[in-house]
């Protein structure tokens, strides 16, 4: 079997090559002292010249974190994690806004370029004076980007544009400042503080994020998207975002994270919380790239993500989509909790795994309104010696009369050394409800591979069409930005599964 | 005597259970060989360390022993002299336990089952070899407390037959029984089970027997399981199986009866081609609570297995199924498929599905699949468009429905007898 043999040696090569985005950008920072108390939390909370409810709230879940354990159900190994031993606070130094991108930072726009955000919005989010003003080349549709560098979101771009549709797309920090009784409405209220031991300490120090607001009736004419980078050595990254989209609007979101390598793992605890009203419909994409590790599986990002989208009105719609390519250990379930009648919760997920990269995820999906509908396509790639589990919830209650889940988990196999699992738990309450759940396990099969190279495809273009057929489901999901990105990625795992 | 019983019956809990041992300890069978006084020592104070499980072991998340654990319970009486009615034969040849004791006066003669208790000395080595007791505290439990159980042992090549062994407790007082049943066959041996739990009274009482079963190189058992305790009883088993090369462990597990009822299995494929299947159905009526709870272990290459699990769900009924498949990185070229249904008859009815796959070995074909929802109503339209009266036509999509999973069952003997258990169920429940 040498292509199988060619496919690991070609794995192998792929991760233990450079990481395209393992760069660090040195730009002066500000910290708060190591460590987590409750005097951190203050100081988080004035730096960012909180009021004085926020505060309360935090030091409300610092409390409830106090008292609560560290998940150990995930299918997952680690070193435990030291949580005194971080900065729970980074922020670039603030100077006054430069002039020209000749004046901004090298360093920053470097990471800019690598990162791939287009000039224009470069400029924008250097904070160029007056650079927002122009309106985008090409007549292309833009797409607003709020970067978060580390904990402070460096800019907002398309602003002004929004603001005309009476859309609201910035930092949280600014919301909480701007729109208070908003982000105070909303905060929480679908993913609470003591939600799990993450959620906890994400809501006792989290520094930024996103605040997007749809207002009725409003289809978003952008894509709006944000980029993560944990830039500072040692700093945890707990960025929060909150998206509310009022009855009948619309809005399409792109989460795009990268990270710089590091010897030491760093850990990633946000929050994401989605509103949907009466008719309204959120699609939340993800693309994950963080540092994975080495081939050891040395450093490389901790994600401990929880996500949780909350169908409030009838006819609404939550679609999560997720790419997941990095980290070195995923735990994260995107879910929907169906309550408005005829809601609809969609999960699209692919998860790569490879070297000793772990992923636990899935998605839960709640169906409490009448005739609520929920799909889950789940993709797992398995290579080196990673481990991949699916871990899924449906729960239909009594009053879901109608409900319908249709659940599909496929996993792929390159190597002996890996492993896929999976896990789903279905709970049914309801009697004319309807689920069903599919799964199957296999690796790429020889027939397909010799079918192809019979065709005169190489053997790396063959895996590639044949991993690419494999997660399209998913795929075309992704907005059209993202779907380039994504299959970017795939490529870039797939140059290493074979010779 | 009746004051003993009193004093068992008022402590209820895992307290309760071990101070049953310590009073029943110089009486239990085989407690002056050594190694077997070691293994119940042993099991009993594994039990003391972890108890009885609760629902915040994933294991047994969605079963709830409340009514075990809160009530109290006395050891059975020994038998006295009393016509006890039993059901049909389901098998020429028949060997009858009562509440957990071998009874070769309900027995038929020149079957090839002895009683566990009374050949003890010859099992060092045998019996306790598959059981675990460290994360399994009914299995511990059993092990400190059984006192017989069925030994069959076929030599290599022998054919056992038809075998029906009757497990039945007389349900006048809460009594619980945790026979010990252990079964060995030989290479090329062939047997076919058909275990039935059977119980008479309207009393609570449990019924915990685990097995043990050794299938050698090419060894063949069908094990037909079922359970049709009284409605108040409680029934708990385990099953232990390990197949060697070539060898087929094929069990079919049926819940009909009982107030609450689990099932365990955990098989472990050891040698090369060793196959399992894994099949059941649960028919669940009003106040009934079934968990159909299986662990495959795939430890060789090129080992098939298959599962099918069926429920029904009417009334106020909750049914359980969770199904593991580890495949080891040795168990290449592993065939495995699970299927699990279920058909809600009630909007009072829940079902709780976890089947789970475990992988570490990349050249696999696994898959499984559940489906959970109602009778089809095209189904329902189609035959009553051709004049068949709902009722009826119900009646004969839930059979159907049942009657995939038993065809599972290629044993024309062990087939027969689960088709009369199931016969006539939704009759009964639809009143």
């Amino acid at each position: 079997m040498p292509a199988v043999t060619e496919t690991i040696d070609a794995v192998a090569s792929v991760t233990q090559g450079t990481y395209k985005y393992g760069f660090e950008t040195e730009i002066d920072m500000e910290f708060a002292p190591k460590g987590l108390n409750e005097d951190i939390v203050r100081f988080i909370s004035a730096k960012k010249e909180e009021p004085e409810w926020l505060l309360e709230w935090r030091l409300k879940a610092f409390a409830l974190w106090k008292t609560m354990a560290e998940p150990r159900w995930p299918a997952v190994s680690y070193p435990p994690i030291d949580y005194q031993d971080a900065y729970y606070y980074a922020a670039p130094v603030k100077k006054d806004g430069p002039k020209s991108l000749d004046e901004v930072d090298p360093e920053l726009l470097r990471t800019y370029e690598k990162l791939g955000i287009p000039l224009k919005e470069q400029a924008i989010l250097a904070g160029v004076e007056g650079a927002g003003d122009t309106p985008a080349e090409g007549g292309r549709l833009p797409i607003a980007v709020d970067a978060v560098f580390d904990s402070v979101s460096v800019a907002t771009s398309y602003k002004e544009r929004l603001g005309k549709e009476g859309i609201i797309f910035c930092s949280i920090s600014e919301a909480v400042r701007e729109h208070p009784e908003l982000v105070r409405q909303y905060l929480g209220s679908v993913v609470p503080q003591g939600d799990n031991f993450f959620a906890a300490l994400n809501s006792a120090v989290f520094t930024d994020g996103s605040f997007v607001y749809i207002p009725k009736g409003v289809r978003c004419p952008m894509e709006l998207s944000t980029y993560f980078r944990i830039n500072a050595k040692s700093t945890g990254q707990f960025e929060r975002t909150l998206i509310i989209a009022e009855a009948g609007s619309h809005v399409s979101y792109l989460e795009g994270c990268t990270a710089p390598m590091r010897d030491e793992n760093q850990l990633h605890a946000a929050v994401v919380e989605l509103v949907a009203m009466d008719d309204a419909t959120i699609k939340y994409s993800t693309v994950q790239n963080w540092y994975p590790g080495d081939a050891e599986g040395r450093g490389g990002i901790y994600n401990f993500v929880t996500k949780r989208g909350a169908c409030r009105g009838a006819r609404s719609k939550i679609s999560w989509t997720q790419v997941e390519t990095g980290s070195a250990i995923t735990w994260k379930y995107p879910s929907c909790i169906l309550q408005g009648d005829d809601s609809v919760g969609e999960f699209y997920s692919v998860a790569i795994t490879n070297n000793r990269q772990q992923a636990d995820t899935g998605t839960k999906m709640f169906h409490i309104g009448k005739n609520t509908r929920s799909t889950i396509i789940s993709k797992g790639i398995s290579a080196g010696y990673g481990q991949n589990t699916y871990r899924g919830l449906v729960k239909i209650s009594p009053k879901a009369s109608g409900a319908r889940n249709f659940t599909q988990c496929d996993s792929l196999l390159i190597g002996d050394q890996c492993g896929a699992h999976t896990v789903p738990y279905i709970e049914n309450r309801c009697m004319t409800a309807k689920t069903e759940h599919e799964a199957t396990t296999s690796r790429i099969a020889e027939d397909q591979l010799f079918y192809c190279r019979q065709r005169g495809l190489s053997e790396e273009d063959a895996v590639g069409l044949i991993v690419n057929g494999f997660c399209r489901e998913v795929l075309k999901e992704l907005p059209m930005e993202f779907a380039v990105e994504a299959q970017k990625l795939l490529q870039i795992s797939l140059e290493g599964s074979v010779g | 005597m009746n004051a003993s019983v009193e004093n068992s019956l008022s402590e209820a809990g895992a307290a309760g259970f071990l101070h049953r041992y310590e009073g029943l300890r110089a009486r239990l069978p085989g407690i002056g060989l050594p190694w077997l006084a070691a293994l119940r020592d042993g099991a009993a104070e594994a039990f003391r360390a972890q108890g009885f499980p609760t629902r915040r072991v994933e294991a047994w998340k969605y079963t709830d022993l409340a009514p075990l654990t809160q009530a109290g319970f006395g050891e059975p009486l020994t038998p006295v002299e009393s016509a006890l009615p039993l059901p049909r034969h389901a098998a020429p040849k028949r060997v009858v336990f009562v509440d957990g004791r071998f009874s070769p006066e309900l027995s038929d003669t020149d079957v090839p089952v002895r009683s566990l208790a009374r050949h003890l000395p010859e099992l060092e080595g045998r019996l306790g070899t598959l059981a675990r007791v460290d994360d399994l505290p009914l299995v511990a439990l059993n092990t400190a407390l059984f006192e017989d159980g069925a030994l069959i042992e076929l030599a290599p090549g022998e054919d056992g037959g038809v075998i029906e062994l009757l497990s039945v407790t007389r349900a006048d007082r809460p009594v619980t029984s945790h026979p010990r049943h252990l079964v060995r066959l030989g290479e090329g041996a062939k047997l076919v089970l058909i275990e039935r739990s059977w119980g008479h009274g309207e009393s609570r009482y449990l019924h915990s027997p685990v097995f043990e079963v050794e299938v050698a190189e090419g060894a063949h058992i069908t094990h037909a399981r079922i359970q049709q305790e009284a409605r108040a009883g409680l029934h708990l088993s385990t099953v232990f199986a390990r197949v060697a090369a070539g060898g087929t462990y094929d069990s079919f597990l049926l819940h009909a009866g009982a107030r609450l009822s689990r099932s365990e299995a955990h098989v472990a494929l050891v040698g090369p081609k060793a196959a399992a299947h894994l099949n059941g159905a649960q028919l669940l009526g009003d106040g009934q609570h079934g968990d159909c709870t299986t662990f495959l272990d795939h430890a060789a290459p090129d080992c098939p297995s298959r599962q099918t699990v069926k429920t029904v769900l009417a009334g106020r009924s909750r049914g359980v199924f969770q199904g593991k498949i580890h495949v080891h990185q040795v168990a290449q070229r592993t065939d495995g498929y699970q299927m699990n249904q279920a058909l809600l008859l009630s909007d009072q009815a829940e079902i709780d599905s976890k089947p789970q796959l475990e992988i570490y070995a990349d050249d696999v074909k696994c898959s499984h699949g559940a489906t959970v929802g109602e009778l089809d109503e095209d189904q329902l339209f189609y035959l009553r468009a051709r004049g068949i009266p709902a009722a009826v036509a119900r009646s004969m999509l839930i059979e159907a429905f049942l009657q995939e999973a038993i065809d599972g069952v290629t044993e024309e003997s062990a087939q027969a007898a689960l088709s009369e258990a199931v016969a006539g169920w939704w009759e009964r429940n639809a009143a």
